[in-house]
């Protein structure tokens, strides 16, 4: 067992885990921050993105004492007081979401684009999202939500 | 689509009611849920595809740290065989499913032990612990060969690996029109296995309340209702006594239409040691455990006259069972048998279906499920006949298509399509997608010779959903009814709770009954609450697959809240001192007609039935009400999809340069999410024409296994779409609405295949097998130049 401490929305954790305990795990059972789903066991899929020190992770890829001494962001800490980010209204707005069980992720990896890269084209935004899969939507209102929410205008 | 009716809620783009929890992480999916005791349940699978069981020792396993209880197939043997609800046939070979192994594994992912741990960790470790002795046997994996004399059989006590011969002729002899035909053209085309890969993997959680035994089983489920009834006699564990919840669920696609053996092993290890377990999927292992979907080899003829015209249609089917007949794997190729004519006029219908058992995964619903392989069929020779008669392949189409004026029309394959007009969505498509200059742009290319050719497609689709009326699924020997049920609950503060049958997972069911009630209760869109997959809360339903929800679910929505408004109607002439036929109802308020001033809102009717105090003699103090809807007939949405493609010669790369499709899903109730719909419809089609494929070797173990090798597309592989619409009412629902959930997928693959052969044609290539590959691309080029 090793001793981690590690801030995750904005609260700080100290924890014995199993040097082996992926972060996603140790975010779902050991926290309770079920917020970000798992989709896959071969990080293709993106679901359990999350921001770990600033960068956009896969949470399955990463172990809980990788992330001793870090800070992580997930869909759970997007909020403020109640009120959604840009991301999230446009999400809602444009229909970027429908099961939802890979919004988390999208909304992840979308964040992180936008933080560098802030007026993203429509291919820009495909090819940063690659590593996030969505089997309801088509993408195309996912794409239409990231563009919207980078103040772009939309059609439709 | 502008939305023209302001005050209307039916029509209208409302962003979802669903979406706060999902976009902030407030989710219940099934392998969120956590209880005081939870025990993880891990699945040991055969890793052969054959094999007979000689020992299985789970004794080890219980060393391990962490471990509550191991058990092998033979300890759980009480569970009875897993349900086929479709036996489509008389004779029909329907084999014993034990959900958990016994004596012989028949796919690559067969349950063949338990163990159960304090965690996830222990439990998957404790799998190794397990010690099992396989006595191979050879795997059945082609399905020609799987029907010879002296083939290695699937299950040796049947005799045959032909599981059912299911015959659908009409019309004309088939013979006869071939003889008086002027061209005939036959091909074969085959479709690939794929996985559903619904974003969220399969769970289950069991709680027990071992001293009434008393069961509550989470699933992620499209099917609460059907799974209880089923799980109560799979298990043995009384109906009443199981209680079946659907949380939130992350996507089906038909995957989550079954009885999984997870399921019924979960319930039976809750119910043995008495303590809530967790069974979660890893996503290797829902692609050999989760049912996979299409599987079909199709030889196709068509028969018809130089002008165009057609004359008959013969479709022989081999389809891949599996190894086991689920819930209904052998009514999927039949679904499509009565869509193979699609939107043609002929005089002969010759269609014969033979279910073969394999040792793979068993196949079953996968979003379409058999309406898309029938869809392709037609639409891929209706481009081959055009070529050999030498006529454009929308003229083909217009030539042969039911004319608008003839609905409602009854084809060869027997189906009355009640309404549609192909005329007015081909011309809608074919004026967005520009048509004529994109084939004056591909006729430069050709004389050009160059290497990167421009293809187009079409494909004009229809397809029956929504499968009803009961007495119709009984004459096919489905043992499920069509009908939905709705029930409208007005709460004493004028809040309404609508409790449907259906059981979303994605499609906005809670944004859409919302919508329909709100305009027919008068009442607003947020004061409506939907209530469903419980079957405690929900308790009457027929779930949601088959593109049924809206049709037949929605229906039962919009009849219950008439009801509602009916007996409501009764309080408030009785409150307003008038009679029924004086009250006028508009928005929510009864009024007396010439005196507007007399007024009652449903809203209060709903708490003067709550108080009781002044109602009229004889009313039962509620307006709550309930309706169940057994439509007169499916569903037939239509539409015309054009796709065009380049294709690079040199190295069999294709691109999608654009997509355009008009769908006429009749009346739309919520078009934001109809447009969703279709986009991720399109997504699932053209993954099948170009990128998804489960791969097996020859001893039947699955290559594509992880979702590193089985190509799910991302938004980097998939064009920009453009969705219009058009709109003829169904005339099957009060609603005037059509199924939507399946069209996209159905429609696209032939547009893509077509818009890729049609640019190979002039090198001479007439098809190329799915999933169109650049390696098969280029191949295809490479032998046609040879």
């Amino acid at each position: 067992m090793t001793r981690i401490s590690v801030k995750v929305d904005g609260t700080t954790y100290q924890d014995e885990v199993e040097p082996r305990l992926l972060l996603i795990h140790y975010l779902r059972d050991r926290l309770g921050l079920t917020g970000t789903p798992i989709g896959c066991d071969t990080s293709n899929c993106g679901a359990c993105t999350v921001d770990l020190d600033g960068v956009s992770v896969k949470s399955c890829s990463v172990l809980a004492v990788q992330a001793d001494g870090g800070e992580v962001t997930t869909v759970q800490g997007l909020a403020r007081d109640g009120e959604w980010t840009e991301l999230q209204k446009a999400f809602h707005e444009k229909h970027g979401l429908q099961c939802g069980y890979c919004t988390p992720g999208m909304l992840m990896a979308a964040r992180d684009l936008l933080r560098e890269n802030p007026h993203p084209s429509s291919d820009e935004v495909r090819h940063a999202l690659e590593g996030n899969l969505c089997r309801c939507t088509g993408y195309q209102n996912i794409v239409r939500a990231v563009l919207a929410a980078s103040g772009q205008e939309v059609t439709a | 689509m502008t939305d023209q009716a302001v005050q209307s809620e039916v029509g209208r783009a409302r962003p979802r009611k669903e979406d706060a929890r999902l976009i902030t992480g407030q989710t219940n999916w099934t392998d969120n849920i956590s209880v005081n005791g939870l025990l993880h349940l891990a699945i040991l699978r055969s890793p052969m595809a054959h094999a007979r069981i000689e020992r299985v020792d789970v004794s080890p396993a219980l060393e391990r740290p962490g471990v509550v209880a191991a058990f092998s197939g033979r300890d759980l043997d009480g569970l009875g065989s897993l349900p086929c609800a479709w036996p489509v046939t008389e004779d029909i070979v329907l084999p014993d499913h034990p959900p958990i192994a016994v004596d012989e594994v028949r796919y690559a992912g067969d349950p063949v032990a338990v163990v159960v741990a304090r965690d996830r960790y222990a439990a998957a470790d404790a799998l190794e612990a397990i010690e099992v002795d396989y006595e191979p046997l050879p795997p059945v994996l082609d399905l020609e060969a799987a029907l010879a004399e002296g083939s290695p059989l699937v299950h040796s006590d049947k005799g045959t690996n032909r599981s059912y011969v299911w015959p659908l002729k009409t019309g004309e002899d088939f013979d006869s029109v071939r003889r008086r035909a002027e061209v005939t053209v036959k091909r074969r085309y085959v479709h690939q296995r794929l996985i559903p890969n619904a974003m969220e993997p399969r769970a289950v959680v069991v709680t027990p309340l071992a001293a009434s035994g008393e069961y509550t089983l989470y699933s992620a489920t499209q099917i609460p209702h059907i799974l209880r009834i089923m799980l109560a006699v799979v298990t043995g564990i009384p109906e009443h006594k199981l209680r079946v919840i659907a949380p939130d669920v992350g996507g089906g696609f038909g995957s989550k239409l079954q009885v999984y053996g997870e399921e019924a092993i979960a319930l039976a290890v809750a119910r043995r040691i008495g303590r809530p377990v967790k069974w979660t999927e890893s996503r290797s292992e829902g692609y050999l455990a989760t049912h996979h979907g299409r599987g079909m080899i199709q030889d196709v003829e068509v028969a018809a006259m130089r002008d165009g015209r057609l004359l008959g249609l013969k479709v022989d089917l081999l389809t891949d069972m599996g190894a086991y007949l689920m819930l209904v794997t052998p009514g999927i190729p039949i679904l499509g048998a009565f869509m193979y004519p699609a939107i043609y006029k002929m005089d002969s219908y010759d269609f014969t279906c033979t279910g073969v058992f394999t040792t793979r995964t068993p196949t079953d619903a996968y979003r379409g499920a058999g309406r898309p392989e029938a869809t392709y069929a037609i639409e891929r020779i209706m481009d081959e006949l055009a070529a050999e008669v030498g006529l454009d392949p929308v003229e083909l189409r217009r030539r042969n298509w039911i004319g608008h004026e003839e609905f409602p029309y009854t084809t060869i394959a027997g189906l009355t399509y009640d309404s549609g007009n192909y005329e007015a969505a081909t011309g809608k498509a074919l004026a967005l997608f520009e048509y004529d200059k994109l084939r004056a742009e591909q006729a430069d290319r050709t004389a050009r010779g160059d290497s990167v050719r421009l293809g187009i497609g079409v494909s004009t689709y229809t397809e029956m959903c929504g499968l009803a009326p009961s007495r119709v699924l009984r004459d096919l020997r489905y043992a499920a009814g069509g009908w939905e049920a709705a029930t409208i609950r007005m709460l004493p503060t004028g809040k309404v709770e609508v409790v449907t049958g259906t059981s979303p997972h994605g499609q906005g069911h809670v944004t859409s009954w919302s919508q329909i009630a709100a305009d027919v209760l008068g009442v607003p869109f947020e004061d409506v609450e939907v209530v469903h997959g419980d079957t405690k809360a929900a308790p009457q339903g027929m779930d949601t697959y088959g593109s049924r929800s809206l049709v037949v679910g929605g229906a039962a929505v919009h009849h219950a809240a008439q009801k509602v408004v009916a007996k409501a109607r009764k309080i408030a002439a009785h409150l307003l001192e008038a009679s029924e036929q004086d009250l006028d109802f508009a928005d929510g308020v009864f009024s007396v007609k010439g005196s507007p001033e007399a007024r009652k809102t449903i809203q209060e009717v709903a708490f003067e039935t709550f108080t009781s105090h002044d109602l009229p003699d004889g009313m039962e103090p509620t307006i709550n009400a309930e309706h169940l809807v057994d439509p007169d007939n499916f569903s037939y949405p239509h539409g015309t999809h054009l796709c065009a493609v380049e294709v690079d010669t040199e190295t069999g790369q294709t691109k999608i340069r654009s997509y355009v499709c008009v769908d006429d899903v009749g009346r739309v109730v919520n078009p934001m999410i109809v447009e969703g719909q279709v986009h991720g419809g399109l997504a699932q089609g053209i993954a099948q024409a170009l990128f998804e494929e489960a791969v097996y070797d020859d001893e039947g173990n699955l290559v594509t296994g992880t979702m590193a090798d089985y190509l799910v597309p991302s938004a980097a592989d998939l064009p920009e779409f453009v969705t219009e619409r058009t709109e003829t009412p169904a005339t099957s629902n009060p609603l005037g609405v059509k199924g939507v959930g399946e069209a996209g997928t159905i429609a696209s693959t032939p547009a893509v295949v077509n818009a890729i052969v049609d640019a190979l044609r002039p090198l001479g290539v007439h098809d190329v097998r799915m999933p169109c590959t650049p390696e098969r691309v280029w191949r295809a080029v490479r032998e046609a130049r040879s």
